[in-house]
């Protein structure tokens, strides 16, 4: 059993409720950071942790913390970003519905540390029962003097309020959920100026991920160099993977960083291998947002070496034949699905998600999705396939926020390392008239048709 | 302050963007620009038609900027150098999104009265070897009424954001704005509003494309046909500086007055846009020039005396017509029997 | 077309004590003079006062109780893709169809929902009762196949689920909204 640090009370019966969770240890780490330490040597302690962003990015909280604006002597906030939407990634909700009060307490350490009294929690509209539990759990916690005015007697006061989106996955951009809580359409800013200078209502405005925030009461109490020791290398601490597709225990787990990817994805004790046993033929490690990876560079990379789970281990070899830890959403593929179908899934997933606001990927992830429309559905031609990889460069890091980027990398990483798919799909439209026809007849079977 | 864009260095004050100081360089270092205003607050960054490639950061942090950035929303840094003109990289990603902002474009030039004067068609004639790629359906959205004085055409918008955000500074109450998302976001007012505010005529000349036109104007005569006289009158509401769309002794169409970059000098209010259109309304100043390659040029040199003109094409255009009416007229009902009923 | 039709519908436009009260709840969870802030949770809330969607009477009631311009309630609600700008069906099945789920067949389970109320998807039963959607990702990718119904999630969902779920709904045994 590795270390648990987010779940390790979260099957205590009643542990939603504020006094099951006092009772077991809960608000500690308010009356510590309150009452014993500095905002200055709580962010020193997150420094020392080397916790880095849950999101997806994985910027070191810290040195984001640190970036805050103070000087200005302007109102500051906490936005915490509960706007979970990367397809394959649910760990938060996880958090946040059975443990809510976690969430809570590190929100209130975090907006103590950015000396911030007025903090948000932006759930999706989705997850309105989510909502509800955290609304809910924020009456507790105001009913028992945890927020408000004159916390503990410290003189600090904090208002923590839950705030719900209406279904946009650009929301999860920083600047767009800022834009979004001020009650405009998620059109992610331009930036600079970044958020820790002008963020909500034009106020310095520090974003973190539900999962970051939960790691705080934590660190809090066991300093950051106890964090620090956890994990491997740069990437310390703990981390929630959500795993689903083709393996027999999909699900939230709580994994150290720096385990094998082997031992996650074939021990009982987490994934416990493929469904109805069938080969594996591709993984998406971090979310849909980045590279899929065929069989040969998932438990080792490219140099022979062992795959780790840790943002430095994912990202080795690059685009070509690396990926990224992203947010921690583990898809599973085993032999029947269509990767094709996933690129044009995730396409029409990205086109529907767009804002619209830059030229790129307004007008490029919709003429992607139409293009794999015709591939998937047996119209393709064999242009295609490079005017596809024309596209997705031309739209790759010249759009205002990271989804242009975000909807180029599948298709990209799809056509690298599957192109022989893309081929048999424009080259046997009869063959693939069935959705499901790689579960009669999987690529092994029909390879040997391409080489005609 | 130093900038260095495609090797000529120019002092700048602080606070300028690239696209500034390019501006200031002019010649090929000038990006398109198809969404930026410089007569707008918080108007650019968008169309991403601007993109330079910055390969030193500045004289304190000399990195090069691994992204391309947009050059109307970048600030100026002392010893930045940029490339714009000169970078394969930069024209390739300007060539990709003129094919972006084409793909669901729908090419109706023909028909569309910005032809002449429209941004989005100078930017497609700088790539003049591109061809189509897109074999898709074109997203289409049906038009909407919003008013007596401008036509809306959705389907050439390329959601700019110009019109919103002049709608917000210029005018007390915005009732349009962007509907929607992605490639279904479309300027609208949703339910049947007109949009008439006393400044709201601005909208048609700073649409960068034909999805904001003069309805007063519409089908009167192609651009390149009118001559173009620059005009002022004493207005109570604007600096009545404007610009006649003539053609014989007709006023066509009044606009404000754009600069080089096809920007707007002074906004002009809709009394003096709408409401007169008559020679006697207006102190002539005289013809008005353009951009050294516009085809609006045309028709426009020999202005010695703006009063009373007589040209030869105008009085062979005129006839051209005439003879077309005859043409198309029906057999049972010929134009002759029409002009006497008249 | 979209917008033609949409301007056909009316509503009944009607702000009880109790939806009002919860607005001003709502509204001042933010500053002085940024009411405008509380504009999505409050047109969650009166789309669930009224059949679940907002008509542009609705939209305009909001914008007088907010003190902003209509034109600002409407481009919000159209860009988010969970108010519905007409009429739907009481029991609005919105199956997730992003990668994980299509994986473990929620496009099989949505084509055998659809042949069993024998409506096509996007369409409304006879009996203004049921509808079948496709909607992105909702986050629950390790339970697929999945839909949502109201604020609930139905979870691991197979056909004989579906069939006890339409079932219940027809009895009216199935609660929308949680406390």
């Amino acid at each position: 059993m590795g270390k648990k640090i987010l779940t390790e009370k979260i099957n205590i019966p009643g542990i939603r409720e504020y006094d099951v969770y006092r009772q077991n240890g809960g608000y500690q780490s308010v009356e510590k950071a309150l009452k014993e330490m500095t905002p200055e040597q709580l962010v020193e302690s997150v420094k020392a942790s080397g916790l880095r962003g849950r999101g997806g990015a994985g910027f070191p909280v810290g040195l984001k913390w640190s970036f805050i604006d103070k000087k200005s002597g302007k109102p500051r906030h906490l936005l915490v970003n509960a706007d979970e939407s990367e397809p394959g990634t649910f760990k938060d909700r996880y958090l946040m519905e059975f443990i809510p009060h976690l969430l809570i307490e590190g929100a209130i350490v975090s907006s103590f540390a950015l000396e911030a009294n007025l903090s948000y929690i932006y759930i999706r509209g989705e997850y309105m029962f989510v909502f509800k539990i955290l609304e809910k759990a924020i009456k507790e916690a105001y009913a028992n003097g945890w927020l408000g005015k004159n916390i503990l007697g410290t003189g600090y006061d904090l208002d923590l309020y839950v705030h719900c989106g209406a279904g946009a996955y650009i929301c999860g951009e920083e600047t767009a959920q800022i834009e979004s809580l001020e009650g405009k359409r998620g059109n992610p800013r331009i930036k600079p100026p970044f958020p820790a200078v002008s963020g909500l209502w034009n106020e310095p405005t520090v974003v973190n991920n539900v999962e970051s925030i939960a790691s705080i009461p934590w660190i809090t109490l066991n300093s950051g160099e106890e964090y620090a020791k956890i994990g491997i290398g740069r990437s310390t601490g703990t981390k929630l993977i959500s795993a689903s597709g083709h393996i027999k225990n999909p699900g939230v787990y709580e994994i150290e960083m720096g385990m094998t990817v082997d031992e996650f994805m074939n021990s009982d004790e987490y994934l416990g291998g493929m469904i109805d046993d069938r080969p594996l033929k591709a993984l998406i490690p971090g979310g849909s947002s980045v590279q899929i990876l065929p069989p040969q560079y998932i438990f080792k990379t490219a140099n022979g070496e062992d795959r780790l789970m840790s943002y430095e281990s994912w990202a080795d070899g690059g685009p070509v034949t690396g990926s990224s830890l992203g947010s921690g959403g583990f898809i599973v593929y085993n032999d029947t699905a269509c990767i094709v179908r996933n690129t044009w899934n995730l396409s029409r997933f990205y086109h529907h998600e767009s804002c619209g606001q830059c030229s790129p990927c307004r007008e490029g992830t919709g003429w992607m999705e139409k293009i794999l429309y015709r591939i998937e559905h047996g119209q393709g031609t064999e242009e295609d396939v490079d005017l596809l990889w024309d596209i997705q460069s031309h739209i790759e890091g010249n759009t205002i926020c990271p989804l242009g980027d975000a909807a180029a990398w599948p298709v990209a990483a799809a056509i690298r390392h599957f192109r022989e798919e893309f081929e048999y799909h424009i080259r046997f439209p009869e063959k693939i008239k069935d959705r499901n026809h790689f579960r009669e007849q999987p690529m092994e079977k029909v390879r040997q048709l391409l080489a005609k | 302050m130093k900038i260095t864009i495609d090797g000529h260095t120019i002092e700048v004050e602080p606070g300028t963007t690239v696209l500034q100081a390019a501006r200031m360089i002019g010649g090929a270092s000038v990006p398109p620009t198809m969404c930026y205003y410089s007569k707008l607050k918080d108007c650019g960054g968008k169309c991403r038609c601007c993109l330079v490639e910055v390969t030193k950061g500045s004289e304190r942090d000399p990195r090069p900027m691994p992204k391309l950035q947009p050059s109307c929303v970048t600030g100026a840094q002392d010893g930045m150098e940029v490339l714009s003109g000169n970078s394969q990289r930069v024209l390739d990603a300007r060539k990709a999104v003129t094919e972006f902002l084409l793909i669901n474009h729908p090419l109706d030039c023909p028909v569309c009265d910005q032809a002449g004067e429209c941004n989005l068609q100078d930017l497609a004639m700088t790539n003049k070897e591109f061809t189509s790629r897109f074999k898709e359906q074109k997203v289409t959205t049906p038009s909407e009424d919003i008013g007596p004085y401008i036509s809306l055409n959705k389907n050439r918008c390329i959601l700019c954001y110009r019109c919103v955000k002049l709608a917000e500074q210029l005018t007390p109450d915005r009732v349009h704005g962007v509907l929607y998302r992605g490639d279904h976001a479309e300027i609208s007012a949703y339910i049947h509003n007109s949009i008439d505010s006393d400044f709201s005529g601005n909208m048609i000349d700073v649409c960068p494309v034909g999805a904001l036109t003069d309805r007063t104007f519409r089908f009167q005569s192609r651009v390149w046909f009118t001559k173009k006289i620059n005009a002022h009158r004493d207005c109570p509401h604007c600096t009545g500086k404007v610009v006649l769309w003539t053609f014989g002794n007709d006023v066509l169409r009044v606009t404000a007055r754009k600069d080089e970059f096809s920007e707007v000098e002074d906004f002009i209010c809709n009394e003096c846009r709408f409401d007169h259109k008559k020679k006697e309304d207006w102190v002539v100043e005289g013809p008005h020039k353009f951009g050294k390659n516009s085809v609006l040029n045309i028709n426009n040199n020999a202005l010695a005396a703006p009063k009373d003109v007589e040209i030869q094409t105008e009085k062979l255009t005129l006839a051209g017509r005439d003879v077309d009416r005859k043409k198309i007229s029906m057999r049972d009902v010929p134009i002759e029997q029409i002009e006497e009923n008249k | 077309m979209e917008r033609v039709i949409i301007k056909q519908f009316t509503q009944q436009v009607n702000i009880t004590d109790e939806v009002m009260a919860r607005i001003n709840e709502l509204t001042s969870h933010y500053p002085e003079g940024k009411q405008k802030s509380a504009l999505l949770p409050v047109l969650h809330l009166v789309q669930d006062a009224h059949d679940n969607w907002l008509s542009v009477d609705l939209m305009n009631k909001v914008a007088e109780i907010l003190k902003i311009k209509p034109i600002e309630v409407y481009e919000v609600a159209t860009f988010y893709s969970m108010y519905n700008l007409k009429p739907v069906a009481k029991y609005k099945f919105e199956f997730c169809r992003t990668a994980c789920c299509s994986i473990r067949g929620a496009e099989d389970l949505m084509d055998y929902t659809c042949s069993k109320l024998g409506v096509k998807q996007g369409e409304i039963t006879p009996d203004g009762l049921f509808s079948v959607v496709g909607v992105e990702c909702l986050g629950a990718c390790g339970y697929a196949p999945m839909l949502q119904l109201g604020d609930f999630y139905h979870e691991h969902m197979t056909p004989e689920k579906i069939d006890a779920l339409i079932e219940n709904c027809k009895q009216g045994k199935v609660e929308f909204y949680s406390e």
